[in-house]
């Protein structure tokens, strides 16, 4: 139980509470729940993400991200990328869209805008090329978004409870604490999740190499396990193929620093972020989850594809670990940054929400802390702002599978 | 040298590195607790920085480096008790696209 509203009763200020497990979000048409109320700008290509940046500009309670895709791609890699564009607009917390498009692209705007829709949230297209070029196309993303943004502002929160919660995890910057403090820490919350029937995503499949066996031991059924190995095969087979070893991407020249000798020593650490539950599914890159429970997305360990494949996925929180530090967010989703020591925690405050070196320093325990961000996962899903929030960390990257042609 | 003074971890007892949860100076000896049975005084050859690991036992080229009960590389050479164990002397043995041909 905690405190996060103030009610005034006469002359007294009444506390109000919530119920552990419980949170204020925001229910969507399609009956999702969305922990934030963004209108989303939303540039299915490159050449409109400037664009889209004026209207934030112009446009209070909008959020867009710059990124490089969406023209010239074919095939799987189309489609993963067409996906993670609808994925993002279909997030729960989106109250509405405007997809901004060029004209002439591989990945229409019309055809992403249709697929959102689908969601029962407003969508509106506007083509940069059909406005008559950047200073109409922002009058008229911005006039569509002014409307939405009024809309959303309406919308009244209601109780909802954790079992509607689609929590990623995830670690970046790891150093050697990771394993031992803020991704156990993050494995007793996947646990406490899932036992409130609600879902966590375990991603990251090249930091899963070398721990695959445990986790294919706790998958739900034989086809889960075989997945396991299949997954990390193809992962692993794309650093053999290039002829590399996979050092020299993964453990980065920080996690080394910081102590981890070998892509397996980071594993090892990282798959302490799944905790105890049996493993019910593998989904691939930026897909929903069909089932509850501890799911596993197939994405690399680079930190801002693998969040953004889990949002598109439709995330409503994500759980990041650091012992590096990283000032990593999403434009849609809070991430709650969580420090594996206490050192980086004070150098790095501004980028950190909460501390799991006191474990290290023997002051708490995995569980203790595992309770402590399990109840910032309340306040934050019920309106609490994380530091990359604040920071306007609007973070955005596909997992490219093919070249661009 | 008090062994109280660093502190240090081992994830299972199977183990033959430790953790250095502090930084620690060459030439401490360190009380290694492997479990409430079994423990050992070792002299810490070279210093270690908080993060990095340490050999708890005589580690023979080639053979498994064990942390958290699971291997998580080869010894590149021989490894003597209380030395530095890290890319220096360890590697992975997974995604090595580098080692295709050469075996």
């Amino acid at each position: 139980m905690f405190t996060i509203l103030k009610e005034q009763e006469g002359e007294v200020t009444k506390l109000v509470q919530i119920e552990e497990g419980k949170f204020l979000g925001y229910r969507r048409p399609d009956g999702k729940v969305g922990v934030r109320n963004h209108v989303l700008i939303l540039p299915t290509i490159t050449c409109a993400t400037q664009t889209a940046k004026q209207i934030t500009e112009l446009v209070h309670g909008t959020v867009s991200f710059i990124h490089q895709h969406g023209c010239a791609q074919v095939g799987i890699d189309y489609e993963q990328t067409f996906r993670t564009y609808v994925g993002m607009g279909k997030n729960p917390n989106v109250y509405g869209v405007v997809v901004l498009g060029l004209g002439c692209e591989t990945h229409q705007a019309k055809s992403v805008a249709e697929e959102i829709a689908k969601s029962g949230k407003p969508v509106v297209t506007v083509s940069i090329q059909d406005h008559g070029g950047t200073l109409s196309s922002i009058a008229e993303g911005a006039k569509a978004a002014t409307k939405l943004v009024q809309e959303a502002s309406a919308q009244m929160k209601e109780w909802c409870d954790f079992s509607e919660l689609i929590i990623g995890t995830e670690c970046g910057g790891s150093d050697a604490c990771s394993g031992l403090s803020a991704n156990p820490a993050v494995g007793a919350v996947s646990d406490m999740i899932v036992e409130n029937g609600g879902t966590s995503i375990l991603a990251e499949t090249t930091e899963l190499i070398g721990a695959e066996h445990l986790l294919a031991n706790r998958a739900k059924n034989d086809k889960v396990a075989k997945r396991v190995y299949e997954v990390i095969t193809a992962m692993e087979n794309r650093s053999i193929h290039m002829g590399v070893d996979i050092r020299t991407g993964n453990p980065s020249p920080g996690n080394i620093e910081g102590g981890l000798s070998s892509l397996e020593e980071k594993s090892l650490g990282a798959a302490n972020k799944a905790g105890k539950s049996p493993l019910n599914e593998i989904i691939n890159y930026a897909e929903e989850p069909n089932e509850k429970g501890l799911v596993w997305m197939d994405t690399p360990g680079h930190d801002i594809e693998q969040l953004t494949g889990m949002v598109a996925g439709g995330a409503q929180v994500v759980l990041f670990t650091s012992g590096r530090g990283t000032p990593t967010g999403s434009p849609i989703a809070p991430v709650i940054k969580i420090s594996t020591n206490t050192g980086m925690f004070e150098r790095m405050s501004e980028n950190m929400d909460l501390n799991a070196g006191t474990i290290i320093e023997g002051k708490e325990t995995v569980e203790e802390v595992g309770k402590r961000i399990f109840d910032e996962i309340g306040l934050v899903s019920s309106g609490k702002l994380t530091k990359a929030e604040i920071l306007k960390q609007h973070d955005f990257g596909i997992w490219r599978i093919g070249p661009t042609f | 040298m008090s062994e109280n003074l660093f502190r240090t971890i081992i994830m299972k007892p199977i183990d033959n590195v430790a953790l250095a949860l502090q930084d620690i100076p060459a030439g401490t000896q360190i009380e290694v607790t492997f479990s409430k049975e079994e423990s050992t005084m070792i002299t810490i050859k070279e210093a270690i920085t908080f993060g990095h690991k340490f050999a708890v036992r005589q580690i023979t080229k080639g053979t498994e480096i064990k942390k958290y009960g699971e291997v998580i590389g080869k010894a590149l050479r021989d490894i003597g008790e209380g030395e530095h164990v890290h890319v220096h002397n360890l590697e992975g043995t997974r995604g090595r696209g580098d080692k295709v041909g050469t075996d």
